[in-house]
């Protein structure tokens, strides 16, 4: 290393690998317009884009290339095991005539909203308490993302016995307070409940340490001005809290709406044998339950495929639609 | 040294970065190496392991099952042997269709349910099976004459040896029969309902006015429609491997009858093979059960011991073929030699009979089917019913229908989201047969 440097300052021609190590070195002292000085502004404005690149590599490998094959796929015939044939929109025309699309998408949607909403609402609560200084604050901090870290098929099954329609504790918590047995396994709404009970029990710490990091970074003086002016700590919370981290509120919401989406583990998990349908009649069957049935139970790898492209349209959308709402609130605040 | 230091540790984190993605490349694809099949020859006093991919309960293993696998290794000490299993038969199927059409993640055998054994014979499945018509000491007609017609693709590859077959008797309870005032002896019992399923029903009836009180008849609308199914010659598919299952009569027959047993509130309201129908054995709340002989084992497990003799098991109304399986030997596997011998000697009908003693599975060979010790094996746990006797006699009368590749889809379709739809919700027949109907035009479309 010291041999080319001193290689450089004597004007002799440099390997390509000294004039990538020492830049600022020769940069300077090299003649204007000279390949040397090409080199270097090669080296500061390629050398970045060497440095990201794995990430994008292996984006363009397992994300891209899945995407875009996807895509293609999704306007083929193409079974399990075979050659595609070209079909066009297709299978599109065929997904908006299917009625069981309909109802994934409806139960995705209904599903979603029964764990997100009040999953988001509890982690506001949550974050707003463990924000205030109280005893072992440390342990519950780490305790409510204890959830988070359990795997979902662990905890789904253990919802499962808690919400087993013969034996479980929750009808039997519930017949103590006379309300019959509710078969949590196959109706609608019940499943649906027993099913965001999951997801919002996995999520919430989550998001409330979300909540919590952004909480810490409000100044303390509005607390104490809201204090002085009489504001309960509801108020506060109110007046105070949530208007201060509105960003991370919609950065969760986001998350948690692809999170929704794409809604698969929870409800396969907990409908057993009955898993991949939704139930007897598909009553929890989401979106990409629909595309798991069509790609591996039945093999159209071209109907799977539009389905997922559906599915990433939808969230594209949802996605302008927050965007939007967040840039009006940006400019109704002044930002 | 200086000048580089930034640039190398830059350099570090690319590499280490590229190296992630290369360990994650290859990581994936290290699996698929096992298409190399170079190794296919090799001597067989060479250490290897084995693995036998299958679902349910075969009955080989050495804690449950007849010790099969331990056994081998005693005669071939070299081989080791691993089963993977799953549970359910559909789950399994659908994974190992997509280990097959990927190449990878499969085991040395995998074993095909009966369901789905037409699917897995259209060509892009069958390719990579091992063509048994082509072994060297295969023969067809050591198994029952319907077996291996089964597991024949339309160009003569046969691409599994069969294992077990399952004729279906009833498993009943002799308690609670007597309790309702039925008759208890098994062959008084199988002369009352002889001959015709509706017989059946209307015992259920009878047991219902008389009977313990929370107690269904049978335990599951899907359990009848298959067992009333099985004894029809006309299924789902036709002799030319059309789908009728909407025109077929055994399907209308079989249906008839498990929704009236549901309006009559015979049923359990259980889907089978879940951990509530496991909970359900225990705590007693059905008196029969379709048994195909391959159930015995379950019905013995999931009761427990404290209802030791309490069940028998009587001849069915009509003999009927529910289930049997079939192994495959996988051709990308590195030792295909071995496994095929393997694959042999489970099927062979002197360990098809290990099998049945131990565990009930039924021979699928008409050797093992005849043998002595099948004929005389009785079931301690059923208060010594002969239950080789019973299924014999039952697997000699069944009268094959022909199967289609969509068999195991219509089926698990009208069973689960049909009658069980039926029986938990409450949905009306009618309706149920509509949304059968919307549902499979939904997942064969295009295909049928």
């Amino acid at each position: 290393m010291a041999t080319s440097v001193r290689a450089t300052s004597d004007g002799s021609p440099p390997s390509s690998r000294t004039a990538r190590s020492s830049p600022r070195k020769s940069g300077g002292t090299g003649p204007p317009g000279g390949w040397r000085a090409k080199l270097y502004r090669l080296d500061t404005k390629a050398s970045p884009y060497a440095y990201v690149a794995p990430f994008f590599l292996c984006f363009a490998a397992f994300g891209l290339f899945p995407l875009i094959y996807t895509g293609w796929l999704s306007l083929n015939r193409v079974e399990l095991g075979t050659d595609a044939k070209w079909v066009g929109f297709h299978n599109y025309t065929q997904l908006w005539d299917n009625t069981f699309f309909w109802t994934a998408l409806r139960n995705t949607f209904t599903l979603g909203l029964i764990s997100t909403v009040p999953q988001l609402m509890m982690a506001l609560g949550l974050a707003h308490l463990l924000n205030y200084k109280l005893r072992g604050r440390g342990f519950f901090r780490v305790a409510i993302l204890a959830p988070y870290a359990t795997s979902i098929a662990a905890a789904t099954l253990v919802f499962v016995q808690l919400f087993n329609p013969d034996y479980g504790m929750i009808n039997q918590l519930l017949g103590h307070v006379g309300i019959g047995n509710v078969s949590w396994d196959s109706s609608k709404w019940p499943a649906q409940i027993a099913i965001s009970a999951i997801v919002t029990w996995r999520w919430t710490g989550y998001n409330a340490l979300i909540y919590l990091a952004a909480m810490q970074a409000v100044p303390m003086d509005l607390y104490e001005a809201a204090a002085l002016d009489g504001a309960s700590r509801f108020r506060q919370f109110i007046s105070v809290t949530i208007p201060s981290i509105r960003p991370t509120i919609f950065f969760t919401i986001i998350v948690s709406t692809i999170g929704a989406t794409q809604l698969f583990g929870e409800p396969l998990m907990f409908g057993g044998n009955l898993g991949v349908s939704g139930g007897t009649d598909h009553q929890y069957q989401t979106l990409s339950l629909y595309m798991y049935d069509k790609g591996w139970q039945i093999g159209e790898l071209g109907q799977a495929s539009a389905v997922a492209w559906v599915m990433l349209l939808i969230l594209l959308l949802i996605g302008a639609v927050q965007m939007l709402v967040v840039r009006s609130n940006r400019r109704k605040l002044g930002g | 040294m200086r000048t580089s230091g930034r640039t190398r540790k830059a350099a570090v984190i690319a590499v280490a970065g590229l190296a992630t993605c290369a360990t994650l490349i290859t990581g994936c694809s290290s699996k698929s190496d096992n298409k190399s099949d170079g190794s296919t020859k090799s001597p067989s006093n060479e250490q290897i392991t084995l693995r036998i991919g299958d679902f349910g309960s075969f009955g080989y293993d050495d804690k449950t099952g007849a010790a099969l696998f331990a056994e081998y290794h005693k005669l071939h000490p070299n081989i080791t042997i691993k089963e993977d299993n799953v549970a359910d038969s559909g789950v399994y199927w659908n994974a190992l269709k997509l280990h097959l059409n990927q190449n990878s993640g499969l085991d040395d055998i995998q074993a095909i349910e009966i369901g789905f054994v037409a699917e897995a014979t259209k060509p892009q499945f069958a390719s990579k099976f091992v063509d048994f018509s082509k072994v060297k000491g295969f023969n067809a007609s050591d198994w029952v004459d319907y077996k291996e017609k089964e597991a024949t693709t339309t160009d003569g590859q046969i691409i599994g040896l069969g294992t077990d077959i399952g004729p279906t008797a009833i498993c009943y309870r002799k308690d609670m029969f007597k309790q309702a005032g039925l008759p208890t002896d098994r062959d008084t019992v199988a002369a009352q309902w002889n001959g015709d399923w509706q017989k059946f029903i209307d015992m259920g009836k009878q047991f219902k006015a008389n009977g313990p009180k929370g107690v269904a008849w049978t335990d599951a609308a899907g359990g009848l429609f298959n067992a009333v199914l099985s004894s029809q010659t006309t299924q789902y598919t036709d002799d030319s491997g059309k789908l009728i299952y909407d025109s077929s009569p055994g399907v209308k027959t079989a249906w008839d009858l498990a929704s009236q047993a549901v309006e009559n509130g015979l049923t359990g309201k259980l889907d089978q093979f879940t951990d509530n129908w496991n909970s359900a054995f225990k705590n007693s709340k059905f008196a029969t059960v379709a048994c195909p002989s391959w159930m015995v084992g379950l019905v013995a497990t999931n009761s427990g011991p404290a209802n030791q003799g309490n069940w028998d098991v009587a001849q069915p109304p009509q003999a009927g073929n529910w289930g049997g399986s079939f192994l495959g030997v996988v051709k990308s596997g590195k030792h295909v030699a071995e496994a095929t011998a393997l694959a042999q000697w489970l099927t062979a009908a002197p360990q098809q009979v290990k099998v049945f003693q131990k565990f009930g599975n039924i021979p699928s060979t008409t050797a093992g089917l005849s043998d002595p010790a099948v004929l005389s094996t009785t079931n301690p746990y059923f208060g010594d019913t002969p239950i080789g006797k019973i299924f014999s006699a039952t697997a000699t009368s069944i009268k094959p229908a022909p199967i289609g590749p969509n068999d195991g889809l219509v089926k698990d379709t009208i069973t689960k989201n049909g009658l069980l739809d039926m029986d938990q919700r409450g949905t009306s027949k009618d309706k149920a047969w509509s949304n059968v109907q919307a549902q499979i035009k939904d997942k064969v479309g295009d295909q049928g």
